[in-house]
């Protein structure tokens, strides 16, 4: 069939007929996604439904693993470690995601305002989201770290706290150390994605506000909040799934610690799945991130659609 | 004043964003009799600088071995993640075929998919390929993350070139995939090179995959041998850890300067709009 068509090729017109150009036109569009397709498939669905299998199953590293059922499940949700484990990734998350959502709107705006020298400024605020949090956090490690920790010296010189804080190893103040880095790094994005939101809305609309007599308050409850909610939503959507999966911050500056008070779901699962080597029950703790991310997929795929039709 | 008001609002924010690079530097270049002097002004270096800390990196330490690991890795995998995507991205755009939305939004749900989801099972496909302990295990995983990414904003450049380019060389006798060579891929330029250096940045600073499926030295990539090796017990070698983690970003941040521009555009088109 391939050879026949081939021999055709040469000797018919330059141009083939519709029909059968579209044809082969779909079999190369094929021949093209096969590899992202497959690397999908093999990557990423295949390993997924392995850990729904695996967090069902006693695996333990060197055994096959036995099938048991929810037995995973049952045995976390009574865990004192997993419970708290939970409690802690849903309070990073939300803190997080709130600090990040308020400042993203305060800095979006200083930059919005910003008379000249906004892209040197965007640069350089954007550096925490641009370079590595493994590297940068081994900055953030050392500088949380007593007595030498320089957050400390400047507290105390400016006069806010009169006693070093023992950030890392004190359980409150651990959970704030990793929500304050998780901030730092996360803040870029929000506040250049709103920025890119606040851009695109008419100057006119300001203009008409102002002559209407609107504050600088008014035009932004009347104008800016409704027309950036979109934006604003996917942001949050998307990073509340990315900060409610972070690893690298945890794991460098406290490993879970002190007491298991700052494990979050990917710390544990490191922890259990791989240090442990109770591999089966490591994939039952990732997988409850899995929620998270369905539901926000869900909404965020909805909002993205909404958008292509309106552009 | 109320330009004033502007930059003075600005400032705790350029500050904040500034402040642990800045220290990094600092403490890199500082004696080690004057970092651990509590008496001392930590922000300034008056004591003169030394290089003690980049000297020890490179002649006790495989710092050098890491970094050509790093860059190895970030290179084939963002690489081959690029062919991968541009193919696909393309196909989905201009060939219509039966099932390219679907592959659309595939790309799509599983570039929200957050690597931590799938290091247990991944290892386990690791192990069965018999990756492990190989820093090729990273080449073969990275994909999973930069493919996504790449595909799902290279849809969106794609999507904003127009059709006549290449169909008026195709009249012209040329055949499709020439057409994206020559045509398409010369003007989505800064598209492609936007999300190939993403790609490359989230290669070059995956830790959790280094950390799950490499054990030994030379197999380490720079995050993973910096945590695991430059702190040793309880004796910490904080200034040749500071020079390392600045070294490690240098790369990053140079590609950044020259791309902002594109990156920034590109980034928001992707998350903002297909």
């Amino acid at each position: 069939m391939t050879v026949r068509a081939g021999a055709l090729d040469t000797a018919a017109p330059r141009v083939p007929a519709v029909g059968r150009r579209r044809s082969a036109e779909a079999r190369l569009g094929y021949l093209m996604v096969a590899p992202a397709v497959l690397l999908l498939i093999l990557l990423i669905a295949y390993p997924f439904l392995m850990s729904l299998y695996m967090s069902l199953t006693d695996e333990y590293v060197g055994t096959p693993g036995r099938f048991i059922g929810l037995g995973n499940f049952v045995y976390l949700l009574h865990d004192d470690v997993f419970r708290q484990t939970a409690i802690n990734s849903v309070l990073y998350t939300v803190v997080a995601v709130g600090v990040k959502t308020v400042l993203g709107i305060v800095l979006a705006l200083l930059l919005y305002a910003l008379p000249w020298g906004s892209r040197l400024f965007r640069g350089v605020i954007l550096l925490p989201w641009v370079i590595p949090t493994a590297l940068s956090t081994l900055a953030w490690w050392w500088m949380y770290t007593p007595p030498y920790s320089v957050v400390n010296w400047m507290l105390m010189r400016l006069g806010v706290i009169s006693q070093p804080i023992l950030w890392l190893s004190d359980p409150a103040w651990a959970r704030i150390g990793i929500i304050v880095v998780n901030v730092w790094r996360g803040l870029p994005f929000y506040a250049i994605t709103f920025l890119a939101g606040l851009v695109a809305i008419p100057r006119e609309l300001f203009e008409a506000a102002e002559t209407d007599g609107a504050g600088p308050l008014v035009q932004f409850r009347a104008i800016i909040l409704p027309l950036l909610r979109p934006i604003l939503s996917i942001v949050v959507m998307y990073s509340t799934v990315f900060t409610i999966a972070d690893f690298e911050i945890v794991f460098i500056l406290t490993r879970g610690g002190p007491m298991n008070m700052t494990h979050l779901f990917s710390t544990l699962a490191f922890q259990v799945g791989l240090v442990s080597t109770f591999i089966g029950r490591g994939a039952a703790i990732t997988l409850f991130i899995f929620p998270v991310l369905a539901v926000a997929s869900f909404f965020i795929l909805r909002l993205v659609r909404a958008g292509e039709e309106y552009a | 004043m109320r330009r004033l008001l502007v930059y003075a609002g600005l400032a705790p924010f350029v500050a904040f964003a500034v402040l642990p690079f800045y220290w990094m530097a600092v403490t890199s270049l500082k004696t080690d009799a004057e970092t651990y002097n509590l008496q001392a002004m930590p922000f300034l270096i008056r004591h003169g600088i030394t290089g003690e800390h980049y000297a020890l990196l490179f002649q006790q330490t495989p710092f050098l071995l890491w970094y050509r690991n790093t860059v190895a890795v970030s290179v084939l995998a963002t690489l081959g993640s690029a062919a991968i995507a541009v193919l696909a991205a393309y196909s989905i755009v201009r060939i219509r075929f039966w099932g390219s939305d679907g592959v659309a939004v595939g790309t799509f749900l599983t570039y929200l998919v957050p690597p931590t989801l799938l290091f247990v099972p991944l290892s386990e496909v690791v192990g069965r390929l018999h990756l492990i302990d190989s820093y090729w295990a990273l080449v073969l995983t990275y994909p999973t993350f930069i493919v996504p990414l790449c595909t799902w904003l290279l849809i969106g450049y794609f999507r904003g070139i127009p059709r006549e380019l290449e169909e008026s060389a195709m009249v012209d006798g040329a055949t499709r995939l020439a057409a994206l060579v020559r045509v398409v891929l010369p003007v989505a330029v800064p598209g492609v090179l936007t999300t190939v250096l993403l790609g490359f940045t989230l290669s070059w600073g995956n830790l959790i995959y280094p950390l799950a499926f490499t054990s030994s030295t030379p197999q380490k990539v720079l995050t993973v041998g910096l945590l695991t090796e430059l702190v040793r017990g309880d004796v910490f070698y904080w200034g040749s850890l500071m020079a390392a983690a600045l070294l490690a970003s240098v790369p990053i941040a140079l590609a950044y300067s020259f791309f902002t521009s594109y990156f920034v555009s590109g980034w928001t088109a992707g998350a903002t709009k297909g």
